[in-house]
């Protein structure tokens, strides 16, 4: 299952560095979500997917699976929570400051040097 | 008493100097001044006795003693030398520039002071026996020499001249500085004096070639040898007094000094002497020749002082011979070497303060506007003629006798066996014959031209008249100095020569009287180098009466041959060609910088792979393939896809969460209740924020971009994507331990008091992690508060800008 995993991440940081790298803003912010699901999906599938049973103490179970890379994962989605949403509002006041999207012309001019 | 804190004496007294020119204005502040050098060389005349013993005095400050740097005063023969130098010749140039400089028009409390940290330094340079504080007071030179020469800094020649000669100087003293740790390292001691008692080791070592071409980089560059001697003639755009101090007498010695206090630990090596006696020769040559073509009285002086220091360098080098020669004649170059040290002090001084006397008193120092001012000003003259002849190399004058032990070392040299000297040993009294010709046309070029002959039609800026005696005070000691050292050298010999010449070569002597040389005047009618004079005072002579008709041929050298382009060049090409280059790469795109990270993570961690063979994939480790997991991996990659090719961003927002919905479903399937939760929450939120923002937000749009940009991304979203997988399967391949989990599963109960492991981790385990993911969350909300409620009043400012 990791080898079919390892690929599914591997599509997600494809399509997420592709967004980043073009020119709309919006398809930078997409970028940046999809990047942060491949990561979350990677620590999760790095801890093993062998588990046969959530982890919660059960009467009879022990093959739990591994709760260490799901706290952290519980962490960073919180985290990239919190930044998705604050770039968005970047992103919206800097439209509607520069009445632009276009990165290309996101940039200083040789006289701010 | 503990004389190493005289050093500083300049220094400490250069704090008083901007008070007592602000509040004592009738006197003019150079005479508060003139007491520093003054007893200062009263002081250091006192250690004659100890030197002439072949005794030398020590004291030492320490500094940073756990590293072994500290402040020595080392005193023996060459050091007192050149203190007395630049004590001695210091005291001249104060009082003459007490004349020179009006104390009302001039910004004297600068001046004097940089005059005095100059002259610590120098102080500190000849006395150190610490290579480290020696390059410290090395550097305090280059910079107080920086400030000097553009002590008129309202001049754009002044500033070029000073940036130039800091530019070459402090790159020598880097490279110096670099030869002084190679040596610290492979003699395991900053002293100058240990390391010569540990010199025999050095030779094999690895280091020892490049330490030496370190510090000669140093020396050479200090001392204006070829091809670093560009600085010193744009240097004379500083005020005379600070030529005729720096520029002749000490400063530029201070390369010499180098070359002569490292000749024990250097001398074995063939490299050292054929730099050293090579670069000097060549160095004379030049300068003798270019400074024929010069118009300007202190830049024909400039390269004289050039071509003076490259006769002494190269005597130094043949000096050094005496390591590997029994023939006394080796051994007697380093007393010609020192004798005519002292020679060119003197008569270069004068030269240089009777050059500051004619544009003072004339207003120009143009050579071909001056003339005639012979029966104007009698005593300049008498004292331009003592010097000229003295440079020339004419009896009854100091400069005489150095130029005879020149000739005849440079004869010698043909007659040494070792380094190809037997073969190439001619080509150095041939071309010690041409330069010495060519000294003797501008000696006489200088004087005659400008005293000599007729006044020229055109009148002068200023009415000529002879100087005011306080002026003529100091050359004029010179100038019977350089009368007084021809009738008396032996004295001279032996009281400063022969000690400094024992500290050249220590291992060769015990004491200053076993050098056994005596100068004489006269050596018989069959030496050779009587008969060089003759000749070459003869063709010089010629050459002096034909120059208007030779003269022109300098000009056949187009300029942008010259090493000065080259350094224009240089400069300008290592300005524009750094900056274009940041430019090439500073687009100012967040793309490209994307790009180089992207692409350089990419390669450096798939080339580690792969070449530390890294790369395994394990199937073994593998838990089997779940038929739901696969069924949502498809789902997942077809939203992907979607969120790649959607055309409006409505359906490109869907699909994102879709693939939000997907991951939340893997959450379910591998077994991660709370995950699965979570993830359904945010994602749902984060799409409900997407759409909320949806009126502000632009619409999907290309923004023009090409194919090539976008082929160009997807090779590297492409390289980036295959190493994560590639890494990633790697990783899970081979893990080196177990995983602390175990842990958890079993103390979750007994330790955490709880059953789900996860939420206990989170806020037991390690709380400390949830504690600031709080805070990241409020700062989160603060900010987004911030950036909608913030109002900037930016909207004139931006539409000045944009004009």
């Amino acid at each position: 299952m990791e080898f079919i995993m390892a690929i599914v991440i591997g599509i997600l940081f494809m399509a997420a560095v592709y967004l980043i790298l073009s020119r709309s803003i919006l398809k930078i912010i997409v970028g940046t979500g999809l990047l942060s699901h491949g990561a979350h999906l990677l620590i999760l599938t790095m801890g093993g997917l062998g588990g046969t049973s959530p982890p919660v103490l059960a009467n009879g179970v022990t093959d739990y699976a591994d709760p260490l890379p799901q706290a952290l994962i519980l962490t960073a989605i919180v985290i990239s929570f919190g930044v998705t949403a604050f770039i968005l509002v970047l992103a919206y006041r800097s439209y509607a400051e520069n009445k632009t999207d276009n990165m290309d012309l996101m940039r200083g001019n040789d006289e701010h040097d | 008493m503990n004389f190493v804190l005289l050093i500083f004496l300049p220094i400490v007294a250069a704090l008083f100097i901007p008070l007592l020119f602000k509040k004592v204005k009738d006197i003019h502040t150079g005479w508060f001044v003139l007491l520093v050098p003054v007893s200062l060389f009263i002081y250091y005349i006192g250690f004659l006795k100890t030197t002439m013993d072949g005794g030398h005095a020590i004291s030492e400050l320490q500094w940073i003693p756990s590293l072994g740097i500290s402040f020595v005063s080392y005193i023996d023969g060459l050091s007192l030398l050149f203190t007395l130098l630049i004590t001695g010749i210091g005291a001249l140039v104060v009082l003459y520039s007490i004349f020179y400089l009006d104390k009302r028009k001039e910004k004297l409390n600068h001046f004097y002071v940089y005059l005095l940290i100059f002259m610590s330094a120098m102080l500190g340079v000849v006395q150190s026996d610490n290579v480290i504080s020696l390059y410290l007071f090395w550097e305090l030179t280059s910079i107080s020499s920086f400030l000097l020469i553009g002590y008129w800094n309202t001049r754009n020649a002044s500033r070029f001249g000073a940036l130039k000669s800091m530019m070459i100087t402090v790159f020598g003293g880097l490279m110096m500085l670099g030869g002084f740790v190679l040596l610290g390292i492979m003699g395991d001691t900053f002293s100058i004096r240990e390391l010569i008692t540990n010199a025999p080791t050095f030779v094999s070592h690895e280091f020892f070639t490049l330490a030496l071409v370190l510090v000669l980089l140093g020396a050479f560059t200090k001392s204006a040898q070829f091809p670093f001697h560009i600085w010193l003639p744009d240097a004379m755009e500083a005020p005379t007094p600070v030529s005729a101090y720096l520029h002749s007498a000490t400063m530029v010695k201070a390369g010499l000094y180098l070359v002569a206090r490292f000749t024990p630990i250097f001398a074995v090596s063939e490299v050292w002497i054929w730099l050293v006696a090579g670069i000097g020769l060549l160095t004379l040559f030049w300068g003798s020749f270019f400074a024929v073509k010069q118009t300007d009285l202190k830049a024909i002086l400039a390269f004289s002082t050039v071509s003076q220091l490259g006769l002494i360098m190269s005597l130094l080098g043949v000096g050094a011979l005496a390591y590997h020669s029994d023939d006394p004649i080796f051994k007697f170059a380093t007393f010609a070497a020192i004798f005519h040290l002292i020679n060119h002090a003197t008569f270069k001084g004068s030269l240089f303060m009777i050059a500051g006397i004619v544009d003072h008193e004339t207003g120009t120092r143009d050579i071909r506007k001056l003339g005639g001012l012979m029966s104007i000003m009698p005593v300049s003259f008498t004292v331009a003629f003592i010097g000229s002849m003295s440079m020339a190399g004419l009896p009854p004058f100091n400069g005489f006798l150095s130029k005879e032990m020149f000739l005849q070392s440079m004869l010698a040299i043909r007659h040494f066996e070792l380094f190809n000297f037997a073969t190439w040993g001619i080509i150095f009294p041939v071309i010690a014959w041409i330069a010495s010709v060519f000294t003797f046309v501008y000696s006489f070029y200088f004087v005659f031209k400008t005293f000599a002959g007729q006044q020229k039609s055109e009148p002068l800026p200023v009415k000529p008249h002879e100087a005011p005696v306080g002026m003529l005070v100091s050359p004029v000691i010179l100038a019977t100095l350089v009368v007084a050292i021809f009738f008396i050298p032996n004295l001279i010999g032996k009281w400063l020569v022969k000690p400094a010449v024992m500290a050249v070569q220590p291992d060769l002597y015990s004491h200053p009287s076993e050098v056994a040389v005596h100068v004489a005047a006269w050596h018989g009618i069959a030496a050779p180098e009587l008969w060089m004079t003759v000749s070459l005072v003869g063709v010089g002579f010629i050459l002096f009466l034909t120059l208007a008709r030779w003269q022109k041929m300098y000009d056949i050298q187009p300029q942008y041959l010259s090493l000065n382009a080259l350094y224009d060049s240089a400069m300008l090409v290592g300005e524009g060609g750094m900056n274009k280059l940041s430019r090439f790469y500073m687009t100012g795109l967040i793309r490209t910088y994307l790009i180089y990270m992207f692409a350089f993570i990419a390669s450096i961690t798939a080339a580690t792979l792969f070449i530390k063979e890294a790369f395994v994939v394990d199937m073994d480790s593998f838990s089997p393939v779940n038929m739901y997991g696969v069924l949502t991996a498809i789902v997942l990659v077809v939203s992907v896809c979607m969120v790649l090719i959607a055309k409006t961003r409505l359906s490109a927002i869907i699909a994102l969460g879709a693939v939000g919905y997907s991951v939340a479903l893997f959450f379910v399937i591998f077994k991660a209740p709370d995950l699965a939760l979570t993830q359904l929450v945010i994602e749902t939120i984060s799409v409900a924020l997407f759409l909320l923002a949806f009126k502000h937000l632009p619409s999907l749009n290309n923004h023009g971009q090409t194919k090539r940009n976008k082929l160009g991304n997807l090779i590297i979203a492409a390289g980036v994507g295959i190493t994560v997988t590639l890494v990633a399967l790697s990783a899970h391949s081979q893990k080196l331990i177990p995983s602390i989990s175990q842990y958890y599963k079993d103390t979750v109960a007994t330790e955490g008091g709880g059953g789900n492991i996860v939420n206990v981790i989170l806020v037991d385990y390690r709380g400390f992690d949830t504690l600031f993911e709080i805070a990241v969350l409020s700062i989160a909300g603060i900010a987004v508060i911030a950036m909608i409620r913030l109002k900037l009043s930016r909207k004139e400012e931006s539409t000045d800008e944009n004009k």
